[in-house]
């Protein structure tokens, strides 16, 4: 178990580090002068050759990769040019925002999606499987952005029952707490739900594929009634396809809180990537999206470590 | 009162008949044979009779257990019945149990479920149960995954479970089929003691006549979904008065006619064809644990044999002694660790694809799977004429269309199957395609990996016909890879029995197989069932 | 997901597929929508490049079947010329997910060893990347448009085909009817082409439908955050980017390109769905 671990982390490690490569490549390498870039044609020479020292562009490529990478382990992202103020602190700030909206989305379309899933399993070809998987059908095919749009429309502006967008920030008191999570339900909502729609199909697959399967007549031939076998013995099998699928899911779910940050005006990391892009803040854009690739790479790792739970035969034998 | 009593029950899944008219009564403590070939319906029985059947299925008639119309029984009285008063083993040992649950959560969830047991008494009873079946605590505690477990161990774990709280009724679907003959024999003295000591009744549902004969009281021949013959197994067996019983009982003692070994050009005398010397094939092991060092597995160790022109050769042993991958490695598919293959003096060891050429056109190979050894997208043509690739001038599209043609004619296939899909076939069939590709080049040699082990017996019968005659006619040598003595017998003259990895003894077939000297062949022989031996022993015990 | 090689005759599969509910509503509406996107290149109801500010954010009406935008454009022809881009970036992004993708995958399968690590190494390091960020990358180098949606949204494809077809490949080749060529002394190559790639064949056409839809979806996002399609050229993520702002006075604009999308990407998945149904003869039995 300690050796698959192991080779799993080992494996992100490596994963991780070709990744900043990549990013590292495509950012500082790529551009030719990236100070040049991010100022602009009309930049005075003397404001060049200041981010030109600022940035170490004077130096070495391997020298300057070696600094980043660096400042990155030690939360060291550099300084933002728009902002003056080190990426870190926009980055933490940001992430109030974004990492409570990916985990409220990842926690509502895992438990709308399992459970659906299971069920339609369970009463495959039956009207509650057709109209289940109907609607996920549809769900998978409606794109999260107008899905917001659309509840916007319903919710915010018809009903005026929530905001229909921007955030106040947490606060201190419980109500401000509570205006915060209220500005963050719909954009929760539009991305949990497609995302629910395709992890209740592949559910339902892998309990359907997982419910064929010998070792579930040889449960039932004990004597155990249907609802017990698939709770106590398909569920825990039909879980690693869907673990997979989970860890692929949260790539998307990054995304898509890009996305849907822009939808909802909320001041996360998809509203400050965006917005340095457009300011050309090339270093705001190279420590975010290493900060989101990380957390890819994360979460798979996570998701391994899931599978020496849910499956004994990753754990090694004696 | 019989304990069982099935009355005219059939059986129809999505409008196709499965069960026409199925009649049988197992008597308490009485254990009963179910025979019949793929698609008769003995598993369909068995799964009626747990009502557990698959998803539109209709049954009809009656079956009856112990006063109970299980047909018409309420799902929750047939999960009282189900691992409490019936048992059920199935065929497939490696797929049966699962994966994620430790075996002792396996026997005991069902101690639990009926009885109400609280966990530690319902693990300690099915601590009891695993030791009673051969899993002692010491070597396989509760905790223990069936990952961990080996084939034959996992099929003692079902057994556990299916008689762990003693039920008057035991339906076990060839439970040995997928075991090696070794471990069919333990498994099948366990079964005869389980029911002996509890005093329940067995129905044994079999494809194999002389597993039947050996353990069963009352036998129900099954074919096409409607029962044959019924009574008791002795009696029906010796007297064969049915024509299907007797259709059976030959073909699976069925020897093919052969011409004699001495043919010129074999013997000793003549240059072997092939020579195999100090082969050995060893497999990395990953490391089970961070510190441990990775290890190799020696699954051919050192073997060294000849196989002269015209010979059929035996390769005999347990599953997993390393029979198919000493095959491989002689089909130069896998790679050797060390020692020589010669096949017709060359060395076929580490040779580049192009230099192999002239041997792989003399050596071909048949396998067991007749569904899997064809790609299913090629018609019959492409398929046969595949090792044509090997010619070194490529016949032209008429001349294959001829060599494949005349290939199919000497297998017993008509030339006008050959634009056929595999699908098309029946499993004999597609065995004779697969042996008319192995002759398409006019090899020297054939590789036949259990050729004939996934077969209906009547149909295994007809193949082994096939091999012999081509024998006759070629003058094709064999190697013939099998775990069944029978066939080893029917058909080659000389046999080599293999023991993890080692070669433990050679000889003519006749002198092994009747005065064996190593104990691994004394074990494969003293476990391997024989029909007509077996009848023999019963009828002198019932008349003497 | 695995597809078990097909063992029925080309007339008997078509006939199935034919009576295969899924895919036939999904090809009719993959055809529709291919079909509006040719039209749009030879007639739409209107021109949209003349625009009418006085027609703007006109209701539904038999003129204008789903209104007009606010310069007074017919939104069905924007539609029926936006689904070109996305069609268009979709078949792209996927062919070159297709193209790199499923060489790599089938020659890893056929190779192993250090080949198959490197390029499973590789996939892992590419599936760190979603399209999304790929394209920000690309778009804060050389600014946003079609071509860089298209370049980002194929990078993401690329680990998806190399998987499914190693993985294909993977279960195929220690087959016996692989090995039978083998014995026949046939190479990696000959085999992959003559055994493999026919096999693995139907499993890459289920994917490539998934993947058309996913590109789709992808686009459509992209262009809606100002990074694919640029105007004035008409795409539907572009034109819901414009109805957000208005969607208190004019929610039309935002309802109809929507509903194109999900019809699009709901056709192309009930093709796949039904493919699926068709090729796997264990489904079959099942329904």
């Amino acid at each position: 178990m300690t050796a698959y671990l192991l080779r799993r982390l080992a494996i992100a490690v490596a994963t991780l580090f070709v990744a900043s490569l990549v990013v590292f490549s495509v950012l500082e390498i790529l551009p030719g002068d990236p100070a040049r870039l991010m100022l602009g044609l009309n930049a005075s020479p003397d404001a060049l050759a200041a981010l030109r020292t600022e940035m170490g562009l004077d130096r070495p490529l391997a020298a300057r990769y070696l600094d980043w990478l660096g400042g990155m382990i030690t939360g060291d992202f550099g300084r933002s040019l728009t902002y003056s103020s080190p990426v870190i602190d926009l980055v933490k700030e940001r992430l109030a925002v974004s990492f409570p909206l990916a985990l409220i989305a990842l926690t509502l379309s895992t438990i709308i999606a399992i459970p659906v899933g299971v069920f339609a399993a369970a009463r495959r070809g039956k009207a509650a499987d057709t109209v289940a998987m109907g609607l996920a059908q549809v769900g998978v095919a409606v794109p999260n952005f107008w899905f917001a749009l659309l509840l916007v429309y319903v919710f915010a502006v018809s009903l005026r029952l929530v905001p229909a967008g921007g955030f106040p920030g947490w606060g201190d008191s419980w109500a401000s707490h509570w205006q915060a999570l209220r500005a963050l339900i719909l954009p929760a909502i539009s991305l949990a739900l497609p995302q629910a729609a395709i992890l209740a199909r592949v559910t339902r697959s892998a309990t359907v594929e997982v419910l064929g399967e010998d070792y579930i007549r040889t449960a039932r031939a004990k004597g155990l009634p249907y609802r017990r076998v698939l709770w106590r013995h398909a569920l825990r099998n039909a879980m690693i396809p869907v673990l997979t699928i989970m860890g692929l899911q949260f790539a998307f779910l990054l995304a898509g809180t890009i996305i849907i940050e822009n939808v909802f005006y909320l001041p996360g990391l998809g509203r400050l990537i965006f917005q340095a892009i457009s300011q050309r803040d090339l270093i705001v854009v190279e420590g975010v999206v290493m900060l989101l690739v990380a957390s890819v790479i994360l979460i798979n790792l996570v998701v391994d470590i899931c599978y020496t739970i849910v499956d004994p035969r990753l754990r090694g034998g004696r | 009162m019989s304990l069982l009593q099935i009355e005219k029950l059939t059986l129809s899944i999505g409008g196709s008949q499965i069960l026409r008219s199925i009649d049988i009564s197992i008597e308490p403590g009485e254990i009963m044979g179910l025979v019949g070939e793929s698609g008769s319906g003995k598993s369909m029985t068995a799964l009626s009779i747990m009502k557990l059947l698959p998803p539109g299925a209709r049954a009809g008639g009656r079956v009856q257990f112990d006063g109970i119309d299980i047909l018409s029984a309420p799902e929750a009285a047939m999960c009282r019945l189900r691992g409490d008063d019936i048992g059920m083993i199935f065929q497939e040992p490696m797929t049966a149990l699962n994966p994620v649950k430790t075996i002792g959560q396996q026997v005991a969830e069902g101690i639990r479920w009926h009885t109400g047991a609280n966990r530690a008494d319902a693990e300690s009873r099915a601590r009891a149960m695993l030791e009673r079946v051969g899993l002692p605590e010491k070597e396989f505690p509760l905790t223990r995954y069936p990952h961990e477990l080996s084939g034959g161990q996992r099929q003692r774990v079902v057994i556990a479970i299916a008689c762990a709280l003693k039920p008057k009724l035991l339906i076990a679907d060839e439970p040995t089929t997928a075991l090696d003959v070794v471990l069919q024999r333990q498994i099948l003295t366990l079964l005869r003691e389980l029911v002996n000591e509890s005093g329940m009744s067995l129905l044994l549902i079999s494809h194999d006549l002389a597993v039947v004969a050996e353990m069963t009281d009352r036998l129900t021949i099954i074919r096409d979904g409607a029962v044959m013959e019924a009574g008791e197994t002795v009696q029906i067996l010796s007297r064969k008065t049915h024509p299907y019983t007797r259709q059976l009982a030959e073909a699976s003692t069925h020897v093919p006619a052969r011409v004699a070994i001495s043919k010129p050009g074999a013997g000793p005398s003549a240059a072997p064809l092939l020579e195999v010397e100090g082969l050995t094939r060893d497999y990395p092991v990953r490391p089970a644990g961070l510190f441990a060092r990775a290890s190799r597995f020696r699954a051919v160790d050192h073997v060294s044999f000849s196989i002269f022109p015209g010979q059929s050769v035996a390769l005999v042993g347990r599953s997993g002694c390393g029979k198919s991958t000493l095959a491989r490695m002689i089909l130069a598919l896998d790679r050797p660790s060390s020692g020589s293959i010669r096949f017709m003096g060359q060395e076929i060891g580490g040779r580049s694809e192009e230099a192999l050429r002239p041997a792989r056109r003399n050596m071909q190979v048949v396998f067991q799977d007749p569904y899997g050894s064809f790609d299913p997208r090629h018609r019959v043509e492409r398929l046969v004429a595949e090792p044509l690739h090997l010619a070194d001038e490529k016949p032209g599209a008429a001349r294959r269309r001829d060599l494949v043609a005349e290939a199919l004619e000497q297998v017993g296939l008509s030339p006008l199957d050959i634009d056929k899909y595999p699908h098309e076939f029946s499993g004999g069939q597609r065995q004779r395609l697969a042996i008319a590709r192995a002759i398409i080049t006019r090899p020297k040699l054939i590789v036949a990996d259990e050729p004939v082990s996934a077969l209906d017996v009547s149909i295994r019968a007809q193949i082994l016909d096939l091999f012999a005659d081509l024998n006759d006619r070629l003058g094709v040598a064999y190697l013939f890879i099998t775990h069944d003595l029978r066939v080893a017998r029917a058909i080659t003259d000389t046999v080599l029995v293999m023991h993890e990895g080692k070669i433990v003894e050679t000889g003519p077939t006749e002198i092994v197989l009747d005065n064996p000297r190593s104990d691994a062949a004394r074990a494969l022989l003293a476990a391997a069932p024989d029909l007509g031996l077996t009848l023999r022993k019963r009828l002198a015990q019932d008349t003497g | 997901m695995s597809l078990d090689p097909v063992p029925a005759p080309q007339r008997r599969r078509m006939r199935g597929a034919l009576s295969n509910r899924s895919f036939l509503v999904g090809l009719v509406i993959t055809g529709a929508v291919i079909l509006m996107a040719l039209v749009s290149f030879f007639w739409t109801p209107y021109d949209i490049t003349r625009l009418a500010v006085a027609n703007r954010l006109l209701g539904l009406s038999p003129e204008h079947p789903f209104g007009t935008d606010h310069m007074g454009r017919d939104i069905f022809s924007m539609i029926m010329i936006g689904a070109r881009n996305s069609i268009a970036v979709a078949i792209v992004a996927v062919g070159i997910g297709m193209g790199v993708g499923v060489p790599l995958g089938t020659w890893a399968a056929a190779r192993g060893g250090w080949a198959d690590e490197v390029l499973m190494r590789a996939n892992d390091v590419m599936f760190a990347f979603p399209a999304l960020l790929s394209a920000v990358m690309i778009t804060a180098i050389f600014g946003p448009g079609a071509v860089n949606a298209i370049i980002a949204i194929g990078i993401f494809n690329v680990p998806v085909f190399a998987r499914v077809a190693r993985a294909g490949a993977l279960a195929l080749w220690p087959r016996e009817f692989i090995l039978a060529a083998r014995a026949s002394g046939k190479g990696k190559v000959l085999i992959t082409l003559e055994h493999i790639l026919p096999n693995i064949a139907g499993l890459l056409l289920v994917q490539g439908t998934i993947q058309f839809a996913l590109a789709i979806l992808a686009e459509a996002g992209l262009s809606y955050l100002g990074l694919g399609a640029q105007p004035p050229m008409p795409s539907w993520g572009r034109m819901l980017f414009d109805a957000q702002t208005r969607i208190a006075v004019a929610p039309h604009l935002a309802l109809f390109p929507g509903l194109a999308i999900v019809v699009t990407v709901l056709g192309l998945n009930l093709l796949g769905d039904g493919l699926r149904d068709v090729l796997d003869p264990r489904l079959r039995q099942e329904r």
